[in-house]
């Protein structure tokens, strides 16, 4: 066996070291075989995570559980959509009229989307407000960041498949955008169409992307995350090394095991959740054109470009600043910097201290301007690219980047508070 | 026996090893990127949608002056406008107002490099897809439209690029470049074949 069973005083209970009874039977028989039971004692019963989680720690787990929904509703609509710019629009109808919950299937979905989003958005906020992307997370949070792209650009392509009008202009958007490069761009842009425009091969091949390549993608990424955060440990809101204070045991002081207290925690969130999402399921599906944009439920049409193309709400920030730029190469290195400035995180904060509980002034002031920033962004993209509308997203784009621009500087000039020597934790 | 004695770390020569393993990967990425070629080009547009791309041709003698057609190439809609003379005159005189007036850092086949950015000045042959970022700009050919000043021209509705009755592109626009002419030709007086010129075809 590969439990290692303490020698002297009998082992804590809730550590997963039980005293060994005399197990037989199929129990045994499988763990000779395949390493269960030791997975669960490393992995959960003896995988200690810090006392001190907050609210804030709900969101790893809730993202999961999305992706979990998006799988499962993701096979059924393959059973019931025909790919094709013939077929597609209608096969989608015939899921929300003619297929007995058809509509529940594709709304659970669509709104699954959403969800994805905004857990994934509060994940990430998260690990900026406790400084978990510092060492020793780096790789984590690029991993993490790595799920990120591959959702948007499996959300882009899961968008396309309705081919409704949307679909298919917001599409040309997107993909006209890696014309921008220079030399290769028209080239690359007809290899990705596969076509001379947007048209069934387009369709046919974000498909394939979607429902077989980035999925497959997303699952490593996530066994990828997950393995990197029970490597390093888990951060928490004071940004404290619980691994720095051990016990005469060799085990953090202010660690409990993950299962029970965090799979409890964590079911308990789930219910939350899903409370909520059934709220939006069932009354508000479409969420007034954020979730699925009107323009959609129209078919195709190459001739017809909508008046207002906007995309998906958890886009928005980042269309903005693409349309803030009156120069379109330009515009779209912009685009293309503002997703990527979080990769450098790790790197640009230089704060003695990890949590914006102990950070100063200035962070919290960055931290505050970029979140105003960025949810202004978000409401800006959604409008038309005229008048005050491109002043402002102007500003705030600057705000956006000068968060980053200029995080080396303020994070060390920061007057910051002594951080205590254990985790703050209140019995409740 | 012997040959199986155990040999000290520092007696093993590792270099052989070494080299196999490097030549050992070397072959493979070779491998992976030979094998890789067809994977890359079987998303090129197939013979399919190369064949449904030859050019086509347009019956110009039932655009009236003033007015725009808007046939189908390569999937894509075709700007044909038939200019009045009013249109032409114009096109002049907001050269300062443009990012490329002389279309040098636009596309367009050598004869369509000129102000009118046309072979003829009557007809306007464009791509109509925005340089931007492939929105459809819509015909607001009247002067004023816009604008007091707007000499009339097209504008797209995604993100506010505009364009004069030459499709070039003004200053704030988000567009950089003027708008694509594709290459064409006449085979006759009233006939414009799209997608074909001197040169042959596309």
């Amino acid at each position: 066996m590969a439990v290692k069973i303490a020698t002297g005083a009998p082992a804590p209970l809730p550590t997963g070291v039980v005293a060994e009874p005399a197990k037989k039977g199929f129990w045994v028989w499988l763990n000779k075989r395949l390493p269960v039971e030791e997975f669960i004692t490393t992995q959960m019963t003896g995988y200690l995570a810090p006392k001190n989680f907050n609210v804030w720690y709900f969101f790893g787990s809730l993202a999961l559980a999305v992706l979990v929904l998006q799988l499962l509703s993701g096979i059924y609509l393959t059973m019931f959509y025909k790919v094709g710019a013939a077929t597609s629009f209608d096969s989608v109808e015939y899921i929300m009229r003619e297929v007995d919950y058809g509509w529940l299937i594709r709304y659970l979905h669509s709104t699954g989307a959403s969800a994805f989003f905004i857990v994934v958005y509060l994940h990430m906020y998260r690990a900026l407000l406790y400084g978990s992307y510092r060492a020793p997370r780096e790789l984590l949070w690029l991993i993490g960041m790595a799920v990120y792209l591959a959702l948007m650009a499996e959300a882009f392509m899961g968008y396309v498949l309705p081919w409704g009008n949307m679909s298919f202009w917001g599409a040309q958007v997107i993909v006209n955008l890696f014309g921008t490069i220079p030399g290769i761009g028209p080239g690359l842009v007809e290899w990705i169409r596969g076509d001379y425009a947007i048209a069934d091969a387009t369709l046919d091949r974000f498909f394939a992307m979607h429902v077989a390549l980035l999925p497959l993608a997303l699952i490593l990424l996530v066994v990828l995350h997950l393995a990197a955060l029970h490597e390093v440990g888990s951060n928490n809101p004071d940004g404290i090394e619980i691994k720095e204070k051990v016990g005469r045991d060799g085990k953090p002081l202010d660690g409990i095991p993950f299962h029970p207290y965090y799979t409890v925690k964590d079911i308990f969130g789930v219910g939350v959740f899903a409370v909520l999402f059934a709220i939006v399921l069932f009354f508000v599906p479409t969420l007034g054109g954020l979730f699925l944009e009107s323009p959609n439920f129209e078919p195709a049409n190459p001739l017809s470009t909508p008046e207002h193309i906007a995309p998906v709400w958890y886009f928005t920030p980042y269309y903005a600043i693409l349309r803030a730029v009156p120069d379109q190469r330009l515009g779209a290195l912009l685009l293309l910097l503002s997703v990527a400035a979080f990769l450098f995180l790790p790197w640009l904060d230089r704060s003695p201290v990890k949590s914006m509980r102990y950070k100063g002034w200035m962070s919290r002031t960055a931290l505050a301007l970029f979140t105003v920033s960025f949810i202004a962004l978000g409401y800006l993209g959604l409008q038309p690219a005229e008048g005050l509308y491109v002043v402002l997203a102007r500003i705030f784009t600057a705000i956006y980047f000068l968060f980053f621009l200029l995080m080396p500087f303020y994070t060390r000039l920061d007057p910051v508070k002594p951080v205590p020597e254990r985790v703050t934790y209140h019995a409740h | 026996m012997a040959d199986h004695a155990v040999v000290a770390d520092d007696e093993v020569d590792l270099s052989r090893r070494k080299f196999l393993t490097t030549a050992t990967i070397a072959t493979g990425a070779v491998g992976v990127a030979f094998a890789a070629v067809p994977f890359i080009e079987s998303w090129n547009p197939s013979e399919r949608a190369r064949a449904e791309g030859e050019p086509v041709l347009l019956d110009l003698t039932k655009i009236e002056p003033g007015q725009m057609a808007t046939p189908i190439w390569r999937k894509t809609p075709i700007y044909v406008v038939r200019r009045t003379r009013d249109m032409l005159a114009r096109i002049a005189g907001h050269d300062s107002e443009l990012k490329d007036p002389n279309s040098e850092n636009s596309d367009q086949p050598p004869y369509a490099m000129n102000t009118q950015r046309s072979r003829t000045g009557e007809f306007l042959v464009l791509i109509g897809i925005c340089t931007h970022l492939g929105c459809l700009p819509k015909q607001r050919f009247a002067a004023g439209e816009l604008y007091p000043s707007w000499p009339g021209g097209f504008h797209c509705p995604c993100h506010g690029s505009r364009f004069d009755l030459a499709g070039r592109v003004f200053n704030g626009s988000p567009a950089s470049t003027n708008l694509r002419v594709p290459r064409y030709s006449y085979p006759n007086p009233g006939t414009l074949l799209i997608g074909e010129d001197e040169k042959g075809v596309v």
